[in-house]
């Protein structure tokens, strides 16, 4: 029989955590089910507008860049949307996370769930958005003669860091934007500023030498590599970047989660 | 075997909230005092035993539904110790947890699945929860259309057909038809029989006095009785509520 206690002052357990997600086999499948349908439901496009919403978007970013950048760069188009499938995933699933407080806040308060899970299924909802993005990419690059090579299969493992990386961050945001309601707009404001500082629609060429350490000290700069390498360059990435990477995504990930345990107790008061 | 133990918990709010980071920068610069607490509970101690069949009454904003939900470890106490042991199932007022946009079908399962149930498993209920709620011709209509009454169904024939050990109704009875009631009755009853745990919340003290063999009192945030229902019942009324 399961016995369960809650200690006032106790932050939440990363074991007893996983061990209840993991307990409620079907419950990350239903929330991410729901993320997906219940979004588009009473929209015309229904799920379409899960792919064509980003389709849209890159579209015009590519009408409106590709004339300035396409004679440095060949391949403008996969070169622009093999960075920004990873950044629009990051900046998605974050928003997205932090505007599941509305919807999921009810539920937090009338059935005894790991808090975290929310976070979590936002996070796989995104990586299903960025796979059906990746989906279109690849056709894009075939019908565009960019060759699909053998690197792209180290791609699960540059996605698998980048999702790292974003699950820490959303936990940190949500948790502190349930106390501090206007963090969402400040974030929300804040996202474009941050995509034109990483070298998503430019080359880091482009930017003056003398400024590049600045442009450098920003984690994306090394996520938005490490899943342009494989599919643009196709080749694995630097070991260097690999590793600022993977340490700045797992630095998320530890930091994001002590935000979030110390603070899910409190969350009902503000629900 | 206790399946519900609370030990001198309390659950307190502050006074005026804080609810952006400008309002805590002004506040920070300003040099406010630290806001009071209100306790929602104060220093309650209480043990629930398995197969017990409790009702809870007191006035509005009395601490019933904090209670209830410190109980079923869905809110964490700010001081204390709870323990729940088995499964708890929790059927709290109003909106009762359930996806709006979704079918009265999908939320079965959407449901299900916040109480810990696979989709195997709810599958294997469904029918007896669809026919139990009586709900049979509005089951795929999206839950927004549903009457309050449909909702508090369906949620409680979800709640009480999977086998939780422990079920916790609040205000449940209070939106339901005499037929609803008189189902309710009986699915309690049954329960009881079994030796699961029942909590019904309600200010209907007839229900109370009828289903439950144990009452608790709760008065600002503190339990003003505990024991058999007809003398916890009839203090309450002597008190003029
Ligand atoms: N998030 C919150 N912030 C501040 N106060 C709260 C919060 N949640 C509950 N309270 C307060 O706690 C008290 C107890 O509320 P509760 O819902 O437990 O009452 P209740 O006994 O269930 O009442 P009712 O019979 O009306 O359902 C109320 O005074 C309420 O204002
Ligand atoms: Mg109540």
């Amino acid at each position: 029989m399961i016995e369960h206690r809650s200690i006032a002052g106790q932050p939440l357990q990363w074991n007893v955590e996983l061990r209840d997600i993991a307990h409620r086999s079907s419950l990350l499948y239903e929330l991410v089910h729901r993320d997906l349908t219940v979004r588009y439901k009473r929209s015309f496009l229904g799920f379409f507008w899960t792919m064509l919403h980003p389709l849209l978007l890159m579209l015009i970013f590519l009408i409106v860049f590709s004339a300035l950048f396409q004679t440095r760069t060949p391949h403008y188009e996969t070169y622009f949307l093999s960075a920004y499938v990873a950044w629009n995933f990051f900046a998605q699933t974050i928003v997205n996370g932090m505007a599941g407080i509305a919807w999921n806040g009810p539920l937090m308060k009338r059935v005894r769930v790991p808090l975290s899970v929310f976070t979590v299924a936002s996070t796989v909802s995104g990586l299903v958005n960025l796979a059906l993005s990746l989906v279109v990419l690849f056709a894009i690059m075939a019908i565009t003669g960019v060759p699909l090579r053998p690197a792209l299969l180290f791609l699960p493992v540059s996605l698998t860091i980048v999702w790292i990386f974003t699950l820490g961050i959303s936990l940190g945001l949500t948790a502190v934007s349930i106390f501090f309601g206007d963090i969402r707009e400040m974030v929300q404001a804040g996202l474009p500023a941050l995509m034109y500082l990483t070298p998503i629609i430019y080359p880091i060429s482009v930017v003056p030498e003398r400024f590049r350490w600045m442009i450098k000290l920003n984690p994306l700069v090394y996520l938005v590599e490490i899943v342009r390498d494989p599919i643009y360059y196709a080749i694995i990435p630097a070991r260097m970047t690999l590793l600022i990477a993977v340490v700045t995504s797992l630095g998320s990930l530890i930091i994001g989660w002590m935000i979030f345990r110390y603070l899910a107790p409190r969350f009902h008061a503000h629900l | 075997m206790n399946v519900i133990e609370l030990e001198r918990v309390s659950v307190r709010y502050r006074e005026t909230k804080v609810r952006s980071l400008k309002e805590a920068a002004i506040r920070a610069v300003k040099g406010h005092a630290k806001a009071d607490y209100f306790y929602a509970l104060r220093d309650v101690s209480l043990a629930i035993h398995h197969g017990e069949a409790v009702g809870m009454i007191g006035a509005n904003g009395a601490g019933k539904s904090t209670l209830l939900r410190v109980a079923a470890g869905i809110i964490t106490p700010s001081l204390g110790v709870v323990v729940t042991r088995g499964t708890v199932a929790p059927v709290m007022e109003l909106g009762t947890g359930f996806e709006a946009e979704l079918s009265g079908r999908e939320n079965i399962f959407f449901k299900g699945a916040l109480l810990g149930c696979s989709r195997a498993y709810m599958r294997s209920r469904l029918d007896e929860i669809i026919s139990f709620s009586g709900l049979e011709a509005f089951i795929d209509a999206p839950l927004r259309t549903y009457s309050t009454g449909m909702v508090a169904r369906l949620a409680f024939a979800v709640a009480t057909t999977i086998d939780a050990e422990t079920i916790l109704l609040d205000e449940i009875l209070a939106v339901g038809d005499g037929a609803f009631k008189r189902q309710c009755k009986t699915r309690i009853e049954g329960f009881v029989a079994r030796g699961s745990t029942v909590v019904l919340v309600s200010h209907e003290l007839e229900a109370i006095e009828s289903f439950c063999s144990r009452t608790i009192w709760v008065a600002k945030g503190e339990i003003a009785a505990d024991g058999p229902s007809a003398e916890v019942i009839a203090k309450y009324k002597a008190q003029g509520s």
